[in-house]
């Protein structure tokens, strides 16, 4: 039984919320590539030279990248020559296993938060401009007080206009505290009164937001090196996680943006946004591929509660099963 | 900018050319699939890339390419033309209206940029156009959306209706657009909450505000960033409403903007400017030819014009180019000329738009900025007497500066050094003033560091 026809048994039985989310909320973007890749099965019975510029076509424009495209194509052409497949059918269902495995073989598939036995643990959430990190800090606030944790936010952002505002608002919905420093100060010494305060009342998480910097400023990645290297002095061993957040419309230059990102502040995970929209994502799979980091949570909306674990099957199902 | 990387890749591609002399089907064939690959990775919808390298191909088969002496030179501008093409040529301006209010409506996805954009439009027309600009803040749901217009209307000195978020955003732009008309404004930008293509909700909304108030420009706000699906989005928000004009914007980051750009091809719509920084006046009106010189690595060299022109003082400059002529240049004139240039922006952007420097890596572009404030912190640290008469320095004065400012006496002397090299200058530019000749690699730029 190939994976495809697993998953479908599978979540034809299992009906919990989560795939419903992921089931209503991606609609769009799954029906697209799994109509696509039917169709591509109907139109080649046997498969040819056309069915992998097909498929490449599918991948290509669900962002999952030319490199990594290419990759998967040549292991295809590969499998479906040492198999002798030449059933389109059958060739599709090895081609979700092998995103699936590969996946897989990248490294570790956590999700949650991992909490410090002591003291508090200390999120750090980072990304280019306008990627979403305001509005999903507050959803894992949400998700973290509902699971009965202390929370406290710091608005490290001291640069955009509106930013502390935009995090204040979100922390007066949640009723918790947030550490803001005064326009333009220095990022690092809040973070500073932040943790201090933390430490001193002994809260569960600390998240800290800091503002949209594009990666290939010099000036502003050393900012956020300082600030890592504060945190790290303040708490040692903080912060404990750091996400990277990306945009699902995002293209091939969230590759770049996770690499750069890493060399700054080892990221423990990423948080996919805006996977409401018609965007395939097909970032996670390229950046999972070059930098082995998991995807841990994405953002499926604006409210409080759009915020989900990222589970791959889902993913994966959502992405590759038509309706 | 944005295409460095593609522009790197595709002069690699013409360097592998130009040792051939001859362009055979083969050759051709592997440089077309480079660029194909660099063309995908800069994001450029899928489809247009195989229009492009359609056409390229065909254009290049054709006729005197194989005869031509310098194959590469050739295919350098099948491609150039190509990517103009596709750009869209041509400058693509906003239309002002004569007795009336222009109203402009900005749309997009989330996090595309649109507020930081109506602050920037604000800016450029207040201050380059010497327009009369309202500003409506029309994004009632993000969380202080309205306040992060607000502050940025103080920041441009530009008046905001804010009419908080407990009325309809078709309210608020039709009072905007009332208050424009009384009060003869010449510009109304109305900035609106970012939604996705497939909320019709919110997208009906949109298109109540346009029938309500009739928008003369409707610009969508695009990320560079974006990926393969931006095109869809510029498809449903062209096709709701009929998009006036596209916004690009990060294109300060080193995302190469393919997709931005094949919304041009697929949807006809013309780009109407570019963002190209956090400041209100990183705003630049998009030039597409010259783009398509930048995507090929010969520069851009009318946008490092104009945006010099702009940014300098001219009076300033003036006063340092008299000061230069008559020979009393002193080291505080040296300062001030470089601070012209750091007013520029950052030395690296400004680098970047110059022919034949595109590896210039950000670590090079921090050291070369840290090298001026070096500068600064040494001359800084001088008497005024040292300022304006540098050949007094002796070993003691040296030392005596370099302790001034926690700095080493070579650090003193490498800024001796550029002060030379400047007065060097200086009487070659009096040998042009007589003579009428440029000595070779002089263009105003005394300012930089080398390399």
């Amino acid at each position: 039984m190939g994976l495809i026809s697993f998953l479908k048994e599978k979540f034809s039985k299992k009906k919990n919320e989560n795939v419903d989310s992921y089931t209503e909320a991606m609609a769009k973007s799954r029906q697209n590539f799994s109509n696509r890749l039917n169709a591509l099965s109907k139109k080649y019975k046997k498969v040819n030279q056309e069915y992998f510029e097909d498929l490449e076509e599918i991948l290509i424009e669900s962002d999952v990248g030319v490199n990594l495209t290419l990759k998967i194509i040549d292991e295809m052409l590969q499998i479906s020559k040492e198999k002798k497949i030449t059933d389109s059918e059958e060739l599709n269902e090895l081609l979700i296993d092998h995103l699936f495995s590969g996946y897989m073989a990248k490294g570790d598939n956590l999700t949650e938060v991992r909490f410090q036995e002591n003291g508090p643990t200390v999120l750090l959430v980072v990304g280019v401009n306008g990627v979403g990190k305001t509005t999903t800090i507050a959803k894992l606030a949400y998700r973290y007080l509902q699971q009965g944790k202390s929370v406290l936010l710091v608005a490290a952002d001291t640069f955009r206009a509106g930013a502390s505002e935009q995090l204040q608002i979100w922390a007066d919905r949640l009723k918790i505290e947030v550490v803001t420093g005064p326009y333009n100060s220095d990022p690092s010494s809040v973070a500073y009164d932040g943790l201090s305060k933390a430490k001193k009342e002994n809260i569960d998480l600390v998240i800290v937001d800091v503002s949209g910097r594009l990666h290939n400023k010099q000036y502003l990645m050393d900012e956020l090196s300082k600030l890592n290297r504060v945190i790290g002095k303040c708490i040692p061993g903080a912060p404990h996680e750091t996400f990277l957040i990306i945009d699902a419309t995002t293209g091939q230059n969230g590759v770049v943006q996770a690499k750069a990102f890493a060399e700054i502040c080892p990221l423990t995970g990423v948080v996919i946004t805006k996977m409401d929209g018609t965007s395939k994502g097909g970032i996670i799979l390229a950046i999972r591929d070059e930098l082995g980091v998991p995807v841990r949570f994405i953002g499926l909306g604006e409210k409080m509660t759009d915020l989900k674990e990222f589970d791959l099957e889902s993913y994966i199902y959502g992405l590759c099963v038509g309706e | 900018m944005a295409f460095e990387n593609l522009t790197e890749k595709l002069s690699r591609i013409f360097k592998k050319l130009r040792g051939q002399a001859r362009l055979t089907e083969s050759n051709m064939d592997e440089m077309l699939k480079e660029i194909r690959v660099a063309l995908l990775e800069a994001d450029v919808n899928y489809k247009v890339v195989k229009e492009f390298i359609n056409n390229v191909k065909e254009k290049a088969i054709g006729q005197e390419v194989l005869t031509k002496l310098n194959p590469s030179q050739m295919i350098t501008k099948i491609v150039h033309d190509e990517l103009e093409a596709l750009l869209g040529g041509g400058e693509n301006e906003i239309k002002y209206q004569a007795n009336k209010p222009t109203v402009i409506l900005l749309v997009g996805l989330q996090g595309s940029g649109k507020t930081t954009t109506a602050g920037k439009l604000a800016y450029l027309m207040k201050n380059k156009l010497h327009k009369k600009v309202l500003l409506a803040a029309a994004d009632v749901y993000r969380p202080a959306a309205i306040e992060q217009l607000e502050q940025i209307a103080k920041s441009v000195n530009v008046p905001l209706i804010n009419k908080g978020t407990n009325v309809s955003p078709v309210e608020i732009a039709k009072e905007a657009k009332q208050v424009a008309f009384n009060d003869h404004y010449d510009v109304l930008i109305i900035d609106t909450a970012g939604r996705i293509a497939i909320d019709e909700k919110l997208m009906d909304e949109l298109n109540q505000i346009k029938n309500e108030i009739n928008p003369d420009e409707i610009l969508l706000v695009v990320d560079a960033m974006s990926g393969q699906d931006a095109v869809n989005v510029a498809k449903a928000f062209n096709d709701l409403l009929a998009l006036t004009g596209v916004v690009i914007t990060k294109l300060d980051g080193d995302a190469r903007g393919g997709a931005a750009l094949s919304i041009r091809h697929m949807t006809g719509v013309p780009i109407k400017f570019s963002g190209v920084g956090e400041k209100v006046s990183d705003l630049d009106v998009f030039h597409a030819d010259r783009m398509a010189d930048r995507i090929l690595g010969m520069g851009d060299v009318m946008t490092l014009v104009e945006k010099v022109q702009e940014e300098v003082d001219e009076k300033e400059a003036k006063k340092t180019a008299n000061k230069m002529m008559s020979g009393k240049f002193g080291l505080d004139d040296m300062l001030a000329q470089m601070k012209q240039i750091q007013k520029m922006g950052s030395l690296g952007g400004l680098l970047r738009l110059i022919p034949g420097m595109p590896k210039i890596t950000p670590e090079q572009q921090a050291a070369a900025e840290k090298e001026m404030r070096n500068f600064q912190i040494i001359i800084d640290s001088m008497t005024l007497e040292e300022r304006q008469n540098p050949s007094i320095f002796q070993y003691s004065r040296k030392i005596r500066v370099a302790n001034g400012c926690g700095k080493q006496v070579s650090d003193v002397n490498r800024v001796l050094k550029k002060y030379d090299q400047m007065k060097e200058m200086m009487k070659q530019m009096e040998q042009y003033k007589k003579t009428g000749r440029m000595p070779p690699g002089m263009g105003g730029m005394g300012g930089f560091p080398r390399y």
